[in-house]
């Protein structure tokens, strides 16, 4: 079948082969049979129908068969599911947050990535997280599916990866304008490799060389924060206004239920991420993006600005 | 008294009421000028709804932008979903042919209540004209025909309308389902026992009874939405306090048995139609009628199948798909008997045959592939993917389209008393069935390899299956287009059709005048054999 990377894979693969393998009989079966009468009884050389009583033994035949086999379905797809709801004890964990129309991962240690990290052969729980509306957790070469439930309390799901390799993760739950871009990776690597990207201290904090370039690292966290799927970098409008040619200007915004004036400024940066409905620019709806408070520190709100300086150049 | 005594020789078209001219259809309380009502809409609107499955079929050819955004994209497959489930294969079957011919089929002179029918008709298109007034005040909804919490309440577009639409058409399937099981059960021509009724006629009453049981339900969910996003109430808003998954669970209550809403009467329209061009009794004429009644009762306890993935716990999940299991066996009683039906038979290879058999094959397909999604290792895994669409678009597009174009081309004479051209209907069905494999079979490898559902855009990898499944849809189109205008012309040039029993049916419709004059009979039947007694 498909590609499969886990330990999930045999169970659920088995049970596909057995319920596909149980249908094409019967679906080819039963065709052949309708072929063959429409050939065998066509009114041209079966001028007179022969009335048949119904027979009960055959009834209870084609009841009980089928009956035996379904309850064979579901046993096999029991079992190759149990071990997806029976989490093991030991193994590293992961809180997966999803918010609208971006995937993030947070490790143990604080470590936060757009990229699902794992190390090969290593149990991992996912604590399914959901910020805004429903979203779901889909990883097709694991055969994992899980929603992300607002507001659900311990929604866990977990898989065991067994080959090194990149896959992909879906939000198979629609959740909106651009819930078809809602896409992540999952890393699979080797275990020291993993162990030795899991604790580089150089990832825990911002490190700015000198002569970095602020706006690039701007536009980085601007994409892995997701923001560009609802502010579009061209000027056109999208769920929220575009972020290009704005710095600096003076817009129009409503506060609460008032219309004013507002210089685009770092203050008015800073209250946009962490307070979204404080100020909402005029022909947007407020309600559309939740706060990103404990997502995106205060420098990294000044590099966000220097990326919003740069477009306007 | 002279009015009455024309009336039963005039036909049922021709007739001349209180009101002329259209008015003397849309007040029309006879049951066949109601069910030819229903017709017309539904014809109407399923052609908006298909051309737009079309359009969103040709969005997909290709990666990216093709010929639409995402904004219209999403509210396409909404609109779509809204008017193909609510409008068309929910009242489908029973609206257009449970209307016309559960009187004639059981010696009535109409149904018990023609007032409420007509009004039943008046709240449809009522309902439907509230759903498609959001486009004019605000935009079409995005949300998914589901209206899944806490999306609905967050989506800056226009849902309010959709939902009270919707709302609004519950009431006339209520009144419907009451309309249909006080009439079978009072109204049956003398000599009608239950045993001797025919399958149609079970089949709608089962789906009566889920009508009226289940769709209160759905009525006060979408209500509860409504209150939700106007008022705050906090019953699914997670973040007012609410839980989202108590929206599906209410949902599902109501939209699993719809299901058996849309399939159950189309079962019995091929039940209808296999002994009669098979020239042979019906096969397990019982176990067909217990067959239906328990796919209604178990339909009930099954809708946690469309939750497995959503949070739900572990042993209400394996109880659901235990139970899922359960309902398939009913099925699959069905399509044997309806097989065994053709055995030695004497089979007369007419285009209501060709439906009736390729309704068989399509819908052994849905079946099949809703073992995979009723077994939970397997239901993870292609959940909210193409499998699904795919999936669902063989049961109630292949199942209930097939099963109403099966039984629109079989009643075709007596509704109009005319025919249609036959080569030209079978040309139509030949092209539509080659479109509809074409378009929906790739749809369930794109599941597997992990398309998923609500897609405006996808991953190059899903392309292959894309381009097969859009070329097949506009296939499928062609055909539609070729059947459609086929029937629309023959209903008003087609050969005259004066015989009352064109195809030698022994039921009671085919007893009446062709076309049927106002009050079906000159005098009740009275019944002493069984439907389908052929010698």
């Amino acid at each position: 079948m498909i590609l499969g990377a886990s330990t999930f894979v045999e169970g659920v693969d088995n049970a596909f082969m057995l319920i596909l393998g149980i249908s094409f009989f019967f679906l080819i079966g039963i065709s052949l049979t309708i072929i063959l009468f429409i050939y065998r009884y066509n009114q041209k050389k079966n001028p007179k129908a022969t009335q048949v009583k119904d027979s009960v033994a055959l009834e209870l035949t084609w009841t009980i068969i089928p009956l035996i086999l379904v309850l064979g379905m579901f046993y096999y797809g029991y079992v190759g599911w149990i071990p997806m709801k029976t989490p093991p004890s030991e193994g590293i964990e992961v809180t997966a947050n999803a918010r609208m129309w971006s995937f993030n991962f947070r490790y143990e240690n604080g470590r936060v990535s757009d990229k699902l990290y794992v190390p090969v052969d290593t149990a991992v729980i996912v604590n399914l997280n959901a910020l805004d509306v429903l979203h779901s957790f889909y990883i097709p070469a694991f055969r994992i599916k899980e929603d992300m439930v607002p507001g659900l309390a311990n929604n866990r799901t977990w898989f065991e990866a067994t080959k090194t390799g990149t896959y992909t993760i879906f939000c198979s739950e629609y959740c909106g304008l651009q819930h078809s871009y809602m896409l992540s990776e999952v890393v699979v690597m080797e275990q020291d490799e993993f162990w030795e990207w899991y604790e580089d201290p150089d990832a825990m904090v911002v490190q700015i060389p000198d002569d970095a370039n602020l706006a690039l690292l701007g536009r980085q966290l601007v994409e892995r924060n997701g923001c560009i799927a609802c502010h579009s970098l061209d000027g056109s409008s999208l769920v929220g206004p575009s972020f290009a040619g704005r710095y600096g200007e003076t817009i129009r915004v409503t506060t609460g239920g008032q219309e004013r004036e507002i210089v685009y400024d770092e203050e008015y940066v800073k209250r946009s991420i962490y307070e979204p409905d404080a100020d909402i620019s005029l022909g947007f709806r407020p309600g559309q993006m939740i706060s990103y408070e404990g997502e995106i520190t205060e420098a990294e709100i000044d590099l966000i600005i220097e990326f919003l300086k740069s477009l306007n150049e | 008294m002279s009015e009455t005594t024309t009336s039963k020789h005039v036909s049922f078209l021709q007739y001349k009421g209180k009101y002329k001219g259209i008015l003397g259809w849309i007040l029309s309380t006879d049951h066949k000028r109601v069910g030819l009502l229903y017709l017309y809409t539904m014809l109407v609107f399923f052609s908006i709804a298909a051309i737009l499955g079309l359009l969103m079929k040709i969005q997909l050819i290709a990666p990216g932008y093709t010929i639409m955004g995402p904004q219209t994209y999403n509210s396409m497959f909404t609109v779509h979903g809204i008017i193909m489930i609510f409008v068309i294969v929910v009242p489908g079957l029973p609206a257009v042919f449970g209307n016309f011919f559960l009187p004639l089929m059981i010696g009535a002179k109409d149904v018990a209540f023609p007032r409420l029918n007509l009004a039943s008709w008046w709240l449809y298109v009522i309902g439907i004209l509230v759903v498609l007034s959001s486009q004019f005040v605000g935009g079409w909804p995005d949300t998914g025909w589901t209206f899944y919490a806490p999306y609905s309440f967050r989506t800056p577009a226009n849902v309010l309308p959709a939902l009270f639409g919707a709302f609004i058409m519950g009431f006339s399937s209520i009144l419907t389902g009451i309309n249909f099981v006080v009439t079978i059960h009072r109204m049956r021509a003398p000599g009608m026992t239950w045993f001797k009724m025919p399958l149609f006629p079970w089949t709608l009453y089962a789906t009566a009874w889920i009508q009226i049981l289940a769709t209160p339900v759905i009525g006060i969910t979408l209500l509860l939405t409504v209150m939700e996003r106007v008022l705050g109430v906090g019953v699914f808003d997670p973040t007012l306090g609410g839980d989202p998954i108590l929206y599906q669970h209410l949902f599902w209550i109501y939209s699993h048995p719809a299901v058996y809403i849309m399939i159950l009467p189309g079962m019995g329209a091929i039940s209808e139609i296999l002994p009669v061009f098979s020239r042979k009794r019906i096969y397990g004429y019982k176990a067909i009628v217990l067959s239906s009644l328990a796919i209604a009762f178990v339909g009930y306890f099954v809708w946690g199948h469309h939750m497995f993935t959503s949070g739900m716990s572990g042993r209400a999940l394996y109880a659901f798909s235990f139970l899922t299991f359960l309902v398939a066996i009913p099925s699959a009683i069905k399509v044997f008997n309806w097989v065994a039906t053709m055995h030695k038979g004497s089979l007369n290879l007419q285009t209501p045959f060709y439906w009736a058999t390729s309704f068989i094959f399509v819908f052994m397909i849905g079946g099949l592939t809703g073992l995979v999604l009723g077994s939970l290792a397997t239901n993870v895994h292609v959940h909210d993917t193409h499998f699904v669409v795919a999936h669902f678009h063989f049961i109630v597009f292949g199942g209930t389209g097939y099963a109403f174009m099966a039984a629109l081309h079989y009643w075709f004479p007596k509704m109009f008393g005319r025919m249609y051209d036959a080569s030209w209907a079978n040309i139509g069905w030949a092209t539509f069935f080659a479109g509809f494999l074409t378009l929906y079979l790739p749809m369930f490898a794109l599941g597997l390899q992990g398309m998923p559902r609500r897609y405006y855009d996808y991953l190059p990898e899903f392309h292959t299956g894309n381009i097969i499944s859009s070329l097949g849809a506009i296939l499928m189109i062609a055909g539609a287009l070729i059947i459609i205008t086929n029937l629309v012309r023959s209903s008003r040039h087609g050969k005259k059709v004066t015989d009352k029993n064109p195809w030698g049916g022994k039921t009671l419709e085919w007893q009446t005048d062709t076309p049927p004059t106002l009050e079906n009979w000159e005098e009740i039947p009275t019944i002493t054999d069984s439907p389908y007694e052929y010698k």
